[in-house]
């Protein structure tokens, strides 16, 4: 257990509408290790957005314990579980979410501010990331509407790793792009578990399931297919 | 210099540039809010200030001295009141005047004057002369006020006609602003012997009794010895300190400029509304974006921090812009109102024109706290799903 990076225990998360209980969790529990590469699949509306934001300490369960490093995160203020995030935690978007007053290698910077590094490390980090997630650093100055949605996407996979987080959590980070691209993407995170790096993927995409060494297969809120390993 | 660099290159610093400049327009006319705010209250302070400057301007050097006159229910000032009053101790003159307002004539001009029967000793503390001498007791002579002198163009040795009596003019004094106890300007000074001729049904007494203390730290002291003494028993002479009627016209005249940037900080407090309305639309639209940096680990005071700094930029910009065209407004409201705009570019009247830029740049930030707080306050999650 205590090499467990990222453990759930019975998490479950309940949206009321109206006199509608929907339950977007229900008694999930699992465990992934330092080091793991994990897809996570399922129809839409099975929850897996909801499980990654909750590993991501972006959301909080209804009920049941999330354990990021060991840590409870339901004992966290809302400015710890900022700290946690920036530390632990890079985040890849299907709409890649760049700021767009930002230039691409200011959205890089931009975790690396907050954990108040000094600009010129920051600059020098931010243009090893850009080659690191094979970006041209011509485009460092580009604004993000002025970039393709595969740059985009991978200025986002820059900035996700650069406070040198140990989980990277992506949801459905190929969702937008063409298969071409979604595969080169697939091949950078793979990359990146190969240094080290946990990395959990929600796709529809059966396909890229392949990177992965655990595929995790959610229905109604609930694990439907076990999370034990895949034969490869 | 190093200061300067790192500021100019911080990141919040930039961000609120490009978040300001993002949406011009809108900013444009907040600032214009809180510049027109800044004028109104800076040029409502600057009328109020000059208004005050030209009052006391126009007052001569009043000094501080005391004045007696016959309380109300009482004609005079008596002759044993003023023989009590010498038995005060403290004081270096007591000058007892008769006064009466009276038509001069000389030639074909005519106006009024303020005849004073007064001692000839007794003029020399209080009035400066210009030209000829003071009186000589007994005489048929008069000493002028400047004004008077301008008025009807006399001269020394003029023969002014008051109360259809001739008196000859041997002095004319300086000019020295409107007084308290007598207005100089224009008087016209003669012997009490001179005046009890001209005026006789006049009751023995003095109208005014001007007391001049030796130490001008002592005059309210001096002021109670003297209420004690002559109004023990009932209230027979009203006791004034002309210092004291200064500082109260000093303090009418703040509060006139208080009411005055009151009226103008309604304006401002209007530009603090659009702020308001402005910050907050613009923490609407950038939801996703609070999000995003909420999720790659920005606290909540970093983005309290970055809002607040948009309101600082635009409220310090907006507020200098005032402040430098408050000295236009300034100078329209003076010479609208007081037709003069000398007293424009006095210490006080740029006092006031910090003060409506401080106002400025307070009011931003008021208006800009409460958006700021809403951003920073943002779920994750639900910011991140604003669309
Ligand atoms: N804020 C919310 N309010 C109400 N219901 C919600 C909310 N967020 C999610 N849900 C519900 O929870 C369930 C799980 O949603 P979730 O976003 O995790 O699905 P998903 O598996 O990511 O789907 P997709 O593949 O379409 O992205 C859905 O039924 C959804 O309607
Ligand atoms: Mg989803």
């Amino acid at each position: 257990m205590p090499d467990s990076i990222v453990e759930l225990q019975n998490v479950t998360k309940v949206y009321t509408l109206g006199s509608n209980e929907i339950y977007a969790l229900n008694g999930v529990s699992l465990s992934i290790k330092k080091g793991d590469f994990v897809t996570i699949m399922g129809p839409s509306g099975s929850g897996k957005s909801t499980l990654l934001n909750m590993v991501g300490c972006l959301d909080l369960p209804g009920e049941g314990i999330v354990r990021i490093n060991g840590t409870d995160v339901s004992t966290l203020s809302d400015d710890e579980l900022t700290t946690l995030r920036r530390d632990n935690i890079g985040f890849i978007f299907q709409q890649f979410n760049l700021i767009q007053t930002l230039t691409a290698i200011e959205n890089v910077e931009m975790p690396m501010i907050f954990n108040r590094m000094d600009a010129d490390a920051r600059r020098k980090k931010a243009l090893s990331l850009f080659k690191q997630s094979n970006l041209e650093v011509e485009y460092a100055d580009h604004r993000p509407n002025e970039l393709s949605g595969g740059q985009q996407q991978r200025v986002a996979i820059a900035r996700a790793l650069a406070n040198d987080p140990p989980i990277i959590l992506a949801d459905e980070p190929t969702g937008n792009l063409d298969t071409k691209t979604g595969e080169s993407i697939m091949a950078l995170l793979g990359d990146l578990n190969s240094k080290g790096t946990t990395v959990i993927v929600v796709t529809h995409d059966p396909r890229l399931a392949e990177y992965s060494n655990t595929a995790i297969r959610l229905q109604d809120g609930e694990i439907y297919h076990g999370s034990g390993e895949k034969n490869q | 210099m190093d200061l300067v660099k790192r500021i100019s290159s911080n990141m919040y610093v930039e961000l609120a540039k490009r978040n300001l400049k993002r949406h011009a327009f809108r900013t444009i006319l907040a600032a214009i809010g809180i510049i027109i705010g800044v004028i109104a209250i800076s040029s409502m302070g600057i009328l109020g200030n000059s208004l005050k400057l030209s009052v006391s301007g126009s007052l001569g050097d009043v000094g501080n001295e005391i004045v007696l006159y016959p309380a109300y229910g009482e004609t005079v000032i008596t002759e044993k009141q003023v023989d009590d009053l010498s038995k005060v101790g403290d004081i270096e003159y007591i000058i007892p005047l008769l006064s009466s307002a009276a038509r001069a004539e000389y030639k074909d001009e005519e106006t009024f004057t303020n005849v004073y029967g007064i001692e000839r000793d007794d003029l020399y503390p209080l009035v400066e002369l210009e030209d000829g001498h003071f009186l000589r007791s007994g005489s048929k002579d008069c000493v002028v006020g400047a004004s008077l002198a301008d008025d009807l163009d006399l001269e020394l040795g003029s023969r002014l006609t008051v109360q259809d009596s001739q008196l000859r003019v041997v002095g004319i004094l300086k000019e020295s602003g409107f007084g308290f106890a007598i207005d100089p300007d224009r008087a016209t000074f003669i012997t009490p012997e001179a005046y009890e001729k001209l005026f006789d049904d006049e009751e023995d007494g003095y109208n005014t009794v001007i007391v001049k203390v030796k130490d001008l730290d002592d005059v309210e002291t001096v002021a109670e010895s003297i209420e004690e003494r002559l109004n023990k028993k009932e209230e027979t002479v009203t006791v004034l300190v002309t210092g004291t009627i200064l500082e109260s016209i000093d303090e009418i005249f703040n509060s006139i400029s208080l009411f005055l940037m009151g009226i103008g900080s309604i304006s401002l407090l209007v530009a603090g509304v659009s702020i308001l309305n402005v910050m907050l639309m613009s923490t609407m639209e950038r939801t996703k974006e609070i999000g995003i940096m909420k999720a790659v680990g920005a606290s909540r005071n970093e983005i309290l921090k970055m809002f607040m700094l948009e309101a600082l930029f635009l409220g310090i910009a907006a507020s200098l812009i005032g402040g430098v065209l408050s000295f236009g407004g300034g100078f329209l409201v003076n010479i609208l109102i007081l037709d003069d705009a000398s007293y424009l570019f006095a210490p006080s009247s740029i006092l006031y024109i910090v003060a409506g830029v401080m106002f400025g740049i307070i009011t931003s930030l008021a208006g800009g706290m409460y958006p700021a707080w809403k951003a920073s306050n943002m779920r994750p999650l639900d910011a991140l799903r604003y669309e």
